[in-house]
């Protein structure tokens, strides 16, 4: 996931779990069956229009809400490639991280449709429609190798086979 | 160090650590309900090691009674691994209430312990003095196995409230007030500590509605020093001992806010966020369709007392319906005991068995288009209870209670003679 370039769905602040995942479908764990109700109260299209490699960007406390890991699940599903946003709400943000969905707080103008690329490794993030680029710092060292060990799942295997 | 510095220190057996460090240290328990927990079951099955069965604890809350096949499925995932790996600390229902009640009922709660639960509520248990806090599905099956987790050391904020409160102020208003001032992000991934005489003189109940919101702005804990109420609380049903964690008088915290308790009227928060308030007295003409008291957050036997008391002799609105939710069997019973169950049928209310329900839009009082409810639940997002146009306004028991008589969104203290 060294760089990555994909289409912006454009969110505001404040954008809770809710409407990620409405409640009434947490009846499964599923990221293929969660991906069908993503967004639907807040973007009945969404989950019809997204396409594999898209990127979200959102504002302030992105994920806000419930302790839902569908939420994140959902946007794997829905294959989502990232979400940017100036800041993210905490239980979101560790869910994704330990999940493998990579999230990136920076703050970014972009509009619907846009196309961003994203280069993990140096820390970039280009607006290829208005060519502006913008830095973002890079997860501190611990949840880096979280990612890097492959999700929270593949770290505990290892801690578990050292005990 | 603040309170949270200090349980998590504790736990990750260091002497010191300091804000925005990230550790890894020991849970005393990890709690899962029955939406979070089926992903758990499924990750955990990648371990091939026996779980932590004494810190394990699986409360079904959320969609049971069940209301359809997949919630039914879900909930027997539960039990089935409940049974599988024999686990000690499986309630079935009928047995417990919503998860962060009995959690507290049961002692699994108590001061200085660190407690993380896949629902974010569980920050609840705060009001007894621990660093709890919610997770998500995959870590909690990594806890089971590994009986640790990551952490990053929260900075700490300090909220002082002096002063007697207004009648009919609980700690619903007092919280909601906070999340006014501060936003729903004014507190994010922080820890809110809070001291003063208004928190001191707050019975538990009121505590852990403050404690339980304090998600609504962003925190990951919410923590209140512990007390006698507390102590005298835990006297016969705490698991195991435990031990209490002040802060050091150098503790640094990096903001601290300062009210003054009668400044605080009875508070409703509009739609759609928890942060959108405005005083009761001053929301009159906003007719309400539903009213719900119930949930994690105020549906505990003081809650269902004051509303009881509004209540009593009188009947519930033409155009309202109101449900009524004890938040545990205890609850329940208790409730049953005090002739206080018989109030809300003689109004009209229709009283239910514990579920979480309709306050995250599940089932058992969803709204329709347009419709309107008051609640004294925590959340009132787009869409929470039901439809995309239907909308929430959170309020305390006793506001709940009053605009249920009256059709309209309405301040307690309008009723009390009439």
């Amino acid at each position: 996931m060294d760089k990555i370039r994909g289409r912006v769905w454009k969110f505001g602040s404040n954008v809770d779990t809710d409407q990620i995942i409405p409640a009434e479908y947490l009846v499964t764990g599923d990221p293929k069956k969660l991906a069908g109700h993503a967004f639907e109260k807040v973007r009945p299209d969404f989950a019809k229009k997204v396409k594999k490699g898209d990127i979200i960007v959102g504002e302030e406390n992105f994920g806000c809400g419930s302790s839902r890991e569908h939420a994140p699940r959902a946007l794997i599903g829905c294959g989502i490639s990232c979400v940017i946003a100036n800041s993210f709400a905490r239980i979101f943000f560790r869910n994704s991280i330990n999940i493998g969905l990579p999230l990136i707080e920076c703050a970014v103008e972009a509009t619907e449709g846009d196309i961003l690329e994203i280069d993990f490794e140096n820390g970039r993030i280009l607006n290829t429609n208005s060519g502006r680029e913008y830095r973002f710092k890079p997860l501190p060292d611990f949840l880096l190798d979280l990612l890097k060990a492959g999700g929270i799942v593949e770290y505990t295997k290892r801690k578990l086979a050292s005990n | 160090m603040t309170i949270a510095e200090k349980i998590l220190a504790k736990k990750s057996g260091k002497k010191k650590v300091e804000p925005g460090e990230i550790i890894e240290a020991e849970v005393d328990y990890i709690m899962v309900n029955d939406v979070t927990g089926l992903p758990a079951f499924e990750v955990f099955e990648n371990f091939n090691v026996a779980p932590l069965r004494d810190k394990i604890v699986l409360i079904p809350d959320h969609y049971v009674p069940n209301k359809d096949v997949p919630s039914a499925e879900q909930a027997k995932a539960m039990r089935i691994f409940a049974k599988k790996y024999n686990l000690p600390y499986y309630y079935e229902v009928g047995s417990s209430g919503v998860c962060h009640q009995h959690m507290i009922e049961k002692g699994f709660a108590a001061p200085g312990r660190l407690i993380v639960g896949a629902d974010s509520h569980t920050c609840s248990y705060g009001a007894l003095g621990a660093f709890s806090t919610g997770i998500g599905s995959t870590e909690a099956a990594c806890a089971m196995a590994l009986g640790n987790l990551w952490f990053r050391v929260p900075e700490s904020q300090k909220f002082i409230i002096e002063g007697k409160t207004r009648k009919y102020v609980m700690g619903k208003d007092v919280i909601l007030h906070i999340i006014g001032d501060i936003g729903v992000d004014g507190a994010l991934y922080k820890s809110m500590e809070f001291y003063g005489s208004t928190v001191e003189s707050f019975p538990l109940a009121d505590r852990i509605s403050i404690a339980n919101m304090t998600v609504e702005a962003g925190a990951k804990a919410g923590i209140i020093p512990p007390d006698n109420t507390v102590y005298e609380y835990l006297k016969g049903r705490v698991i195991g001992e435990y031990e209490p964690v002040f802060a050091d008088s150098t503790a640094e915290y990096i903001e601290t806010f300062s009210y003054d308790a009668i400044e605080i009227p009875c508070t409703v928060a509009k739609p759609y966020l928890p942060s959108n308030i405005a005083p009761a007295s001053e929301l009159g003409d906003i007719t309400i369709d539903q009213a719900y008291l119930g949930s994690c957050t105020n549906g505990r036997i003081e809650d269902l007392r004051i509303a009881a008391k509004i209540l009593k002799g009188k009947k519930i609105h033409p155009n309202v319906r109101m449900i009524v939710v004890p938040a545990s069997k205890e609850v329940y019973e208790q409730a049953l005991e005090e002739g206080i169950i018989k109030v809300f049928l003689d109004a009209n209310a229709y009283v239910s068995g514990p579920t979480c329900g309709a306050c995250l839009g599940g089932y058992m009082g969803v709204l329709a288009r347009g419709e309107r409810c008051i609640s004294s639940t925590n959340r009132n997002f787009i869409g929470r209870m039901g439809h995309k146009e239907s909308e929430v306004y959170l309020a305390n028991p006793a506001v709940v209670a009053a605009s249920a008589i009256t059709g309209r969104i309405t301040d307690p203290g309008e009723v009390e003679h009439g």
